[in-house]
């Protein structure tokens, strides 16, 4: 009996316990607060500094634990406001100034202030920091002026526009400038807990974060964050099927469609993404082609051509399963703002382009095709090695250009001797390769489409614009990243896109589709095209 | 019992390996769609009447891929086979028949070769050949730098073994009736380093097999739209896809079956060697 006595009064104690423990609980607000989130980062994170972040699994700690004056809402692309409660831009796009909330604290208890946000562009524009979010902020040479005008009221001026001026502080995690453990201070809903090397972050919801949802409740519900590092597609695919982890982004099309079979709930997509896959020839003056091929790939006809006898539909029903769409030109359609509606699908005809060659001079002879001199027109294109899809859709190519007597050679390379063909030794006669795009205002490809750029792929570094269509696109790109006018820098790129599609300097093939897999225990997930797909509106996710 | 066990299984190997390479050089007839045609509309096939094998991820029918491919890689892999065999004849042969100094130095160069990152090698070759060869071209190529890599392993045991014979009872007499040089190398040394060689020749043909399968994994040595075993084992690179369409195995039992049945075919070279 005695052993029974003690067996009930322990089980009352625990009863007690667990009682008391939910009240407090509900108490202390902490009820809101479910479980825990976990995802994998499929690099390790090269810092947990947001001002050097660079690599992708840096941005996704710096979006889990920054707190950001503006963000832009992944799901209607507006920017909407954050610790900033407004903000005003000057006409002439070189001043910003934004209204703080109050009373705001980091997660170590420090209050947040417009000192904060001083500190922060400071140290962002730093030229010893480096910060490759800062580089976006460098408009031209002068110093930045930050004007705290009260606690709550801050104006930065910089020495010219900056293009999208508002939309650039999406990036920008705000840092304390009092804080003791500055690494420890963040004012996003989740801050570092643990990480170990290798194999996990850990992160733990802000107990001072700011929001509050419409029925009073803290955010973020979720406990915690676990994000365990792991390159493999195939483990990580595994793991969400043991139900190890709780979403997938950036879902390959093959496995979308294994896993739809199975559980089609669980898989979202959400249409064309950002990212596009294309393909260039090389317009290197310099490169070591022989003429008759580089003048081939300088001309407009031959590369619209080419575009033209290239079956993208089938490329996207084919190497992504359907979960593709034919790319239209440099701007995906998801890109709600920026895209030129006036654009229109390139027509696959392969006659069609057979006779724009001839009508180049190109002679179709027993099923190759010559140019005027004879020459046959054999060209190689040269694609990542591993990227399966990449590989694939070069093969179709290569199927598609037989058609019209072009005869290709698909070379796949490891990824820096390709980039060394490209940058350095311009040995190459077309590259496929894929862009991927996180942000949706053109500022972002200036460094692609000015002809000056290193990174203007066809003809980098070029001293002057080689072709008139080439200087167009710099007076376009540049008018637009000086102006403020949001619909003025509307028309200007709407022109760089139509030149893009006339011109082909770039031959766009598809816009993958943003596929993601979420566990049904997520509760509150609305995938969407844009980065971070599946966790945008982390702060209001539990996991049940 | 065992004399009969051991001739049955060789047997049988040499019968598999006739089967195989008879049906890769039948290709044209047993595949007439060929290996490169794209059936887009039937891509990922099961298999079907049509497609014995079903079709790969952009339709292109599967058995006759693994028909043409099996033809490049059994019949390339022999050549470079042969190719290292010489050039371990010519190095480790010479070398441990002459002795001495010439030995040494023979040796010390096979050791370099050896500590080779050869995957390396053969990638930054891949990346420094010219970009517009024909895929006929980038497998010759590929077979050629395996045979020419691949020689250092052999090149050591024969050296051992023409060491040891130039120190036999034979060589010594033949020496001492006045026979002397390439005479004495061809007419008495080599004759006994040809089970060894025929050894090493049957031991290479899997491994250079092997070989540019995992460069196809890679990514490197067949060029698209060829085949090679290589080019097909990168289907079973998902791990999840594959249990799914177990056909999708087929190259892969094709290999295990051709590597055993060497292996089963050099058993008696290799106790003619011993």
């Amino acid at each position: 009996m005695a052993t029974t006595n003690s067996a009930t009064y322990r089980k009352t104690i625990l009863a007690a316990a667990l009682a008391a423990a939910a009240c407090l609980s509900i108490l202390t607000g902490s009820a809101s607060a479910q479980g825990e989130l976990r995802f994998c980062l499929r690099s390790e994170p090269k810092t947990f500094d947001p001002l050097k972040v660079e690599d992708d699994a840096s941005v996704v700690v710096r979006y889990l634990t920054g707190g950001v004056l503006l963000r832009m809402n992944r799901q209607t692309q507006a920017l909407e406001p954050e610790l900033a409660q407004s903000w005003k831009v000057s006409k002439d796009g070189r001043q910003i100034t934004f209204q703080l909330r109050s009373g705001i604290s980091f997660s170590d208890g420090t209050p947040f202030s417009a000192e904060d946000v001083a500190y922060t562009v400071q140290q962002l524009m730093d030229p010893a920091l480096h910060s490759p979010t800062g580089d976006a902020f460098r408009s031209g040479p002068g110093n930045v002026d930050t004007k705290i005008i009260s606690a709550t009221q801050i104006s930065i001026t910089f020495p010219a526009p900056v293009a999208g001026l508002d939309r650039q502080f999406d990036q920008v995690a705000i840092l304390s400038a009092h804080s003791g453990r500055k690494e420890m201070a963040v004012l996003g809903p989740f801050m570092m807990a643990d990480y170990k090397a290798g194999a996990t972050v850990l992160l733990k919801r802000n107990p001072n974060y700011w929001k509050s949802d419409a029925q009073g409740r803290k955010l973020p519900y979720l406990d915690s964050i676990r994000l365990d590092i792991q390159p493999n597609r195939d483990v990580e695919m595994l793991r969400f099927k043991r139900s190890e982890i709780d979403l997938i982004n950036s879902l390959d099309s093959e496995y979308f469609d294994k896993l739809a079979a199975t559980s089609p709930q669980l898989v979202h997509d959400a249409g064309p993404s950002l990212d596009s896959e294309q393909m260039w020839f090389n317009e290197v003056a310099k490169s070591p082609l022989p003429q008759y091929k580089k003048n081939w790939f300088r001309s407009a006809n031959f590369r619209r051509a080419i575009s033209q006898a290239i079956n993208r539909d089938d490329l996207a029903r084919v190497v992504f399963r359907g979960h593709a769409q034919a790319a239209i030109g440099p701007v995906s359609p998801a890109n709600k703002f920026w895209f030129n509606a006036r654009l229109k699908p390139e027509t696959y005809s392969p006659d069609a382009a057979l006779k724009a060659l001839q009508g180049e001079g190109f002679r179709l002879e027993n099923g190759t095709l010559k140019d005027k001199d004879g020459n046959e027109v054999l060209f190689s294109v040269i694609t990542n090695s591993g990227n399966k899809y990449r590989e694939r859709m070069a093969t179709m190519i290569q199927e598609d250009l037989q058609k019209i007597g072009i005869h290709v050679n698909v070379v796949t390379l490891d990824f820096p001797s390709l980039i060394e063909r490209m940058t350095q030794t311009f040995d190459y006669e077309a590259i496929l390769l894929g862009l991927t795009n996180v942000g949706l205002d053109p500022s972002e490809q200036m460094n692609v489409w000015l002809s000056s750029s290193e990174n203007h792929q066809w003809n980098p570094s070029e001293k002057s614009p080689e072709t008139p269509w080439e200087a167009e696109i710099d007076r376009l790109m540049r008018a637009q990243a000086s102006s403020a006018d949001a619909q003025k820098r509307k028309e200007s790129f709407d022109r760089v896109q139509e030149i893009a599609v006339e011109q082909a300097p770039f031959i766009y093939l598809v816009n993958r589709n943003a596929l993601s897999a979420v566990a049904a225990s997520v509760q509150g997930a609305s995938p969407v095209i844009l980065v971070p797909q599946t966790y945008w509106n982390v702060e209001r996710l539990a996991v049940k | 019992m065992k004399p009969w066990r051991t001739n049955f299984w060789r047997t049988l190997a040499c019968a598999v390996l006739l089967l195989v390479v008879g049906g890769s050089l039948a290709a044209n007839w047993l595949a007439p769609a060929g290996y490169a045609h794209q059936y887009r509309e039937a891509t990922d096939a099961a298999p079907s009447r049509a497609h014995w094998l079903g079709t790969d991820e952009i339709g292109r029918d599967r058995f006759a891929r693994v028909l043409y491919g099996t033809r490049i890689s059994l019949l390339l892999a022999p050549a470079a086979a042969l190719l290292s065999t010489l050039m371990a004849a010519l190095v480790g042969g010479l070398a441990g028949y002459m002795g001495g100094a010439w030995a040494r130095a023979a040796m010390a160069v096979t050791d370099l070769f050896l500590s080779l990152p050869w995957l390396f090698l053969l990638i930054t070759v891949r990346a420094l050949m010219p970009l517009n060869v024909s895929p006929l071209v980038s497998v010759l190529v590929t077979f050629l730098m395996l045979g020419l890599l691949g020689w250092t392993s052999a090149a050591r045991v024969l050296c051992s073994t023409a060491g040891s014979l130039r120190e036999s009872d034979f060589v010594r007499q033949a020496r001492a009736s006045g026979v002397r040089g390439a005479r004495l190398f061809w007419i008495h040394v080599l004759p006994n380093l040809k089970p060894v060689l025929l050894a090493q020749f049957w031991i290479s043909i899997p491994v250079f097999i092997l070989a540019e399968a995992n460069l196809g994994i890679l990514g490197l040595g067949v060029a698209e739209p060829m085949p090679s075993w290589g080019s097909l084992l990168r289907e079973l690179e998902g791990l999840i896809s594959v249990g799914e369409a177990p056909w999708k195995f087929v190259p892969l039992i094709l290999l295990v079956v051709v590597v055993t049945s060497f292996q089963l075919m050099l058993s008696k070279q290799e106790q003619a060697a011993a």
